[in-house]
């Protein structure tokens, strides 16, 4: 079965979940691929949206973190208060899943505004949302992201949720406790921290795609590890479970980042939901 | 004892112009009626306060009814831009938008320093972001107790809270489940309230889950079945993923923004305003 990079991409994030983790998870790129994994290697990953669902087993694509579905096959349904204080700062949750607008070579995440002035932005994104402490208490962080040179900067133009930092010892002297993004999911490969530097690294190349390719969307002097490995292609039965899953999400396109205009199909009328 | 009221009638009585007044309802519950209602009021220069503005107050933005906004995620859940929100920030179209911006962590924090009568709250957050040095209501904090340093948040004290739940009773004692979010802390930190409700019933019946707030702890409740429309009331209705989607063509274009108010926030078969509708 032939496949779309962006396929791909999300085969290879949800691969990063292992079964019975647990996994705080972001809107759009992230929720597909745990909801994949959770679909096929993983069943008993434990799936927790900001939103206080904790343990949610959606059976058709959210497009919210706050879809009724969430609430209904979660194990617990807690205040936003309570997700954020009780659960999520304490360390108690393996990984945290997340997209972003802007990343830069230390794993800085930015989703607030683009250009140098905060107060006259080029373009304004969403914000912080959960994502600058999910960055800082999960045990891991993976980011899901599509890879071009206007996404992977040198330099955040906003550091929304921290990554590294300025590079080694940041996170140590800031005094967070979780061991920050680990690898970076995109649709060309995957990049990870290098030991030393903590600079992002291409350490997994995807079929098809060469480290050229990867260098000309990236924005910085990218570093390739010299045990670069190619990541195994989507098998038949990720890709049918992908597609069997994209298959339940509400039209538009939610994996799209705010920086670029989303395409809708959708219908102008409003289609009132009913009481069951 | 809450006021059992129409919308029009709470909304006029508890929202005033320069107001600084909390909608809440975190994707689920989200008071979208009691919103067109304070548009279709003309209320000006409001400091709209909300962990997710979401197309509730992208609606307001864009009707000129907000002159600030204290947040902490302005987007179309799945979808991407609030287009109002971005117009008004990047071009200050209808007018200027103040901002004060914050993660959901120190939201959900502020608005639980306001219900338990502190003026901050402390979290580990924020640290090494760029948040702290753009936004207000943010400072570093010893422990007195270990020497940590840890993060303070001040507290949300909004003058009104606006919120839809499932159900209340004639007395007034409200019930709502599902996401509960950060309602009952608004209401609690906030001066005035006002609930709509999906229905108002004899008893409430015990439901897993559910936030009761008592009657004496809410001003306002009205019935507005329907009144979280495109969001949803667990048990009553849907989200409504469609209307979502189709929102970013709506709200991308200020001709056709202004064409759907005045359809469905002014339009006909509308309630009456009290006073009369101001635009």
């Amino acid at each position: 079965m032939s496949h779309a990079p962006d396929e791909m991409m999300t085969v290879a994030a949800a691969r990063a979940l292992a079964d019975g983790m647990t996994c705080f998870v972001g809107i759009g790129l992230p929720s597909e691929a745990a909801n994949l994994a959770r679909a096929t290697h993983a069943p008993g990953l434990v799936l927790i949206y900001e939103s206080g669902t904790i343990g949610a087993k959606p059976g058709a694509l959210p497009l919210s973190i706050g879809d009724g579905i969430l609430a209904e096959t979660a194990d617990a349904v807690v205040s936003v208060p309570e997700i954020f204080n009780y659960w999520l700062q304490p360390g108690r949750i393996d990984v945290g899943f997340l997209g972003a607008a802007q990343l830069d070579r230390f794993g800085n995440i930015n989703t607030t505004v683009i250009g140098p002035d905060y107060a006259d932005p080029r373009v304004r994104l969403p914000g912080a949302g959960g994502a600058p402490e999910i960055a800082a208490a999960c045990r891991e962080v993976i980011v899901v992201i599509r890879q071009s040179r206007r996404a992977f900067v040198e330099r955040a133009d906003f550091v929304t949720s921290i990554g590294f930092g300025d590079g080694p010892g940041t996170r140590e002297r800031l005094g967070l406790p979780g061991a920050g993004p680990r690898r970076v999911i995109t649709d060309l490969g995957i990049l990870e921290p290098d030991p030393d530097t903590c600079e992002l690294t291409l350490t997994g190349i995807y079929p098809g795609v060469s480290v050229p390719d990867v260098r000309a969307a990236t924005g910085w002097n990218l570093r390739v590890d010299p045990d670069l490995t190619e990541v195994a292609a989507p098998s038949d039965a990720e890709l049918a479970a992908l597609r069997a899953l994209r298959a339940t999400k509400p039209s538009g396109d939610q994996a799209r980042p705010a920086t670029t205009a989303p395409a809708t199909t959708a219908p102008a009328t409003p289609n009132r939901g009913a009481k069951p | 004892m809450a006021q059992i009221t129409s919308l029009a009638e709470a909304i006029a009585a508890a929202i005033h112009d320069g107001d600084t007044v909390a909608m809440e309802g975190f994707t689920h519950l989200i008071p979208h009626a009691a919103g067109h209602e304070v548009i279709r009021q003309g209320r000006r220069d409001l400091t709209l306060v909300r962990m997710t503005p979401d197309i509730i107050y992208d609606q307001l933005i864009g009707a000129g009814c907000a002159g600030k906004l204290v947040f902490s995620w302005a987007g179309n859940p799945g979808v991407g831009s609030l287009h109002r929100f971005r117009d008004a920030v990047e071009n200050a179209w209808p007018g200027p938008l103040e901002l004060e911006e914050h993660s959901h962590a120190g939201m959900a924090n502020r608005y639980l320093a306001g219900a338990s009568g502190l003026p901050f709250a402390v979290l580990r957050g924020y640290r090494g972001t760029s948040l702290p040095a753009n936004t207000t209501g943010v400072a570093e904090i010893v422990c007195p107790f270990t020497g940590e340093t840890l993060t303070a948040v001040a507290a949300l004290r909004p003058d009104v809270a606006v919120i839809h739940a499932q159900r209340a009773d004639t007395a007034g004692n409200v019930q709502f489940w599902g996401i509960t979010g950060v309602q009952k802390e608004a209401v609690l930190a906030a001066s005035r309230s006002v609930v709509t409700v999906e229905e108002i019933v004899d008893v409430l019946e015990p439901t897993p889950g559910a936030v009761v707030l008592p009657s004496w702890a809410v001003s306002y409740v009205a019935a507005v079945p329907g009144g979280a429309h495109p969001s949803y009331a667990l048990g009553y209705s849907a989200r409504d993923n469609d209307f979502y989607v189709a929102w970013d063509a709506i709200s991308r274009d200020r001709d056709r923004f202004e064409a759907w108010l005045a359809d469905n926030v002014f339009g006909a078969g509308q309630p009456a305003v009290p006073g009369g509708v101001i635009r």
